[in-house]
């Protein structure tokens, strides 16, 4: 009987007892032990910032004393408040992310597609000569590319000069500055692109094009049929990565028009980093962040139901 | 996914193809003159004596080649070599964490079974679309409450959070065979001893890449150090050359010597293994 008993209660021990405990640790410990040290960080360093980020933008924020409350005061005091550069700044950034993130993905697929047929050396030599200037620090091309676009000694002025041309005010004048800026993004090669871009199109079977060749298809119409709808994910995967990337603009513009001239080149960031660095309105640059969260979030969404809308896998 | 590209011999095109690529070789050659000209740019005009730099037209080539600027920008900005220092010190703090840490959670998350394992991953991975702006407020917070302004302690710490690499090693985790962490655990191997001598070598690919990456994306930051380091001996590079720009106005010379000698040591390390850049790119896309 005690036999019975004891035996009993071994089984059903497990589920309870220290016994329990010390056989989930010997079966999962190490899974928890692995993952603790990142775990620890991204709880205190993204988690908690994150959620006390929502909460700061609904309060009125104050370091030394009680904040209050205040509901969606914030959030209407962003768009509202200094005769609403805010809306200005996402106005702005809108159409930086426009032109720029199209002409990126043009310029990456047109250049992914003509190194391709290039062999395994001339590959990698364009790939690695894209790629150096986006090792190179943003502010660092900033500060380069604000020299170069100097009224009058400037680069571009010089060249301009040479072919008759009337020297452009491209960072003084504020109906220029902000697509002088643009430009700078879009005469810089979208690497990132580029080489997913060519790996996309390298892992492509060389089969179908050869079916292609033998029903009579010429280079655009292959292109168009076959590279273009197979590399899909790649290409929804790049829009992604820089539709965020152009939302989140900053150093750039910061160092390029530290003015703002006007505020025609306030983009969203900048704004962000007004409120808060040199305003000290901590309720309201926290709504703006939201706000860009929510923007980035919405897009991101709605470009991978728009174009996995029909991709297969 | 290891890509091969195989590229036909040139001669066995139809000849009527020629002139195109010819045509492919210009734009090619053109568009990589026209984005590596601001890098030639930035070098050419560190090395342009003061006088030099606003003339007309400006030398296309550095016929007046001197060192001239390099001399005055250790002399007037004599904080120079501590903004190296930081960054250095930033940056390497911050990659060897995500080096060990992000492994070890990688293989974690690849490899063992444990209960939660699923949430906390896809609670890792959703915060990836987080702008990294919206933590900004509350750390701005945190080092205006506790004094934390300057102290280099408020750059690393956030840049532990950073949870690309732990995506990017479980990724690469995932493809290597479960066998050889079995064969360990019979051959008496512990648990950190599986992961220290079986998962860690065999990650060296993924590791060079998360490397390259955090290392880059660290040394290049902007923002955040920007309103933490007030004092100029603090600075970080990217915060100093910022920093020469509205003290020197007008002493392009200075500003770009400062400019060119930060931006050097990335272009060495991109050269020296740009491989392994190249190759990281891609691993990280593949995200699924």
């Amino acid at each position: 009987m005690a036999d019975v008993g004891q035996f009993k209660g071994a089984r059903v021990q497990p589920t309870t007892g220290s016994r329990g405990l010390s056989r989930f640790l010997r079966r999962y410990g190490w899974g928890y032990i692995f993952v603790m040290p990142s775990i620890l960080v991204f709880t205190i360093f993204t988690l908690v910032p994150v959620a006390w980020s929502f909460i700061i933008s609904f309060q009125d924020f104050q370091l030394r004393r009680e904040s209050t409350w205040v509901g969606f005061q914030n959030y209407s005091d962003a768009f509202t408040t200094q005769n609403g550069v805010f809306l200005e700044a996402l106005r702005n950034t809108v159409y930086y992310a426009l032109v720029t993130v199209t002409a990126n993905i043009l310029i990456a697929l047109t250049i992914a597609s003509l190194i391709q047929p290039l062999n395994k050396y001339a590959q990698t030599f364009f790939r690695a000569a894209y790629y150096l200037p986006a090792v190179t620090s943003a502010v660092i091309i900033a500060v380069v590319w604000r020299w170069m676009f100097n009224t009058q000694w400037g680069f571009l002025n010089f060249l301009l000069s040479r072919v008759g041309a009337e020297p452009v005010k491209w960072l003084a004048d504020p109906d220029i500055a902000l697509n002088s800026v643009i430009l700078s993004t879009v005469l810089t090669v979208p690497a990132t692109g580029i080489v997913l871009f060519s790996a996309a199109m390298g892992s492509v079977p060389k089969d179908y094009y050869e079916a292609a060749e033998i029903e009579g298809a010429g280079p655009v119409r292959k292109w168009w049929s076959i590279t273009l709808p197979l590399i899909k994910a790649t290409t929804l995967y790049v829009t992604v990565l820089y539709t965020i990337a152009s939302f989140e603009v900053f150093e750039k513009v910061y160092i390029m028009v530290p003015s703002g001239v006007g505020n025609s080149t306030q983009t969203i960031v900048t704004q962000i980093y007004q409120t808060l660095f040199d305003q000290r309105r901590y309720g309201v640059a926290s709504a703006q962040a939201i706000v860009l969260f929510g923007i980035i979030a919405t897009i991101a969404v709605f470009q991978f139901r728009f174009l996995k809308s029909d991709v297969e896998y | 996914m290891a890509v091969k590209t195989v590229s036909r011999p040139l001669a066995l095109r139809p000849v009527r193809l020629r002139w195109k690529t010819l045509l492919a070789w210009v734009i090619l050659l053109l568009t990589t003159l026209i984005s590596l000209f601001p890098m030639y740019w930035l070098f050419i005009t560190a090395l342009t004596p003061t006088g030099a730099t606003t003339k007309t037209p400006p030398d296309l080539l550095p016929f007046n080649a001197s060192l001239e600027n390099f001399e005055r920008l250790f002399k007037q900005a004599a904080n120079y070599w501590s903004w190296a220092f930081n960054s250095l010190v930033i940056t390497l703090s911050i990659t060897a964490f995500h080096l060990f840490f992000d492994t070890m959670a990688g293989y974690a998350f690849a490899k063992k079974r444990f209960p939660g394992r699923t949430i906390l991953f896809w609670l890792i991975l959703s915060t990836l679309m987080i702008p990294p702006h919206v933590t900004l407020v509350p750390s701005y917070v945190v080092v205006q409450t506790f004094n934390l302004r300057d102290s280099l302690w408020a750059i690393i710490l956030p840049g532990w959070a950073n949870v690309f690499g732990i995506f990017l090693m479980r990724q690469f985790i995932q493809t290597l065979p479960t066998e050889l962490e079995e064969a360990g655990r019979i051959d008496g191997c512990s648990e950190f001893g599986i992961f220290w001598r079986i998962i860690l070598p065999l990650s060296k690919p993924a590791i060079g890449a998360l490397a390259i990456f955090t290392f880059v994306r660290f040394w290049n930051d902007f923002l955040w150090p920007s309103m933490v380091l007030i004092k100029n001996a603090s600075y970080t590079l990217p915060v100093g050359v910022a920093s020469l720009q509205s003290e020197f106005a007008t002493d392009y010379g200075l500003i770009f010597a400062g400019a060119a000698l930060a931006a050097l040591p990335m272009i060495i390390f991109f050269l020296a293994f740009s491989r392994y850049f190249l190759d990281g790119v891609r691993v990280g896309a593949i995200k699924g």
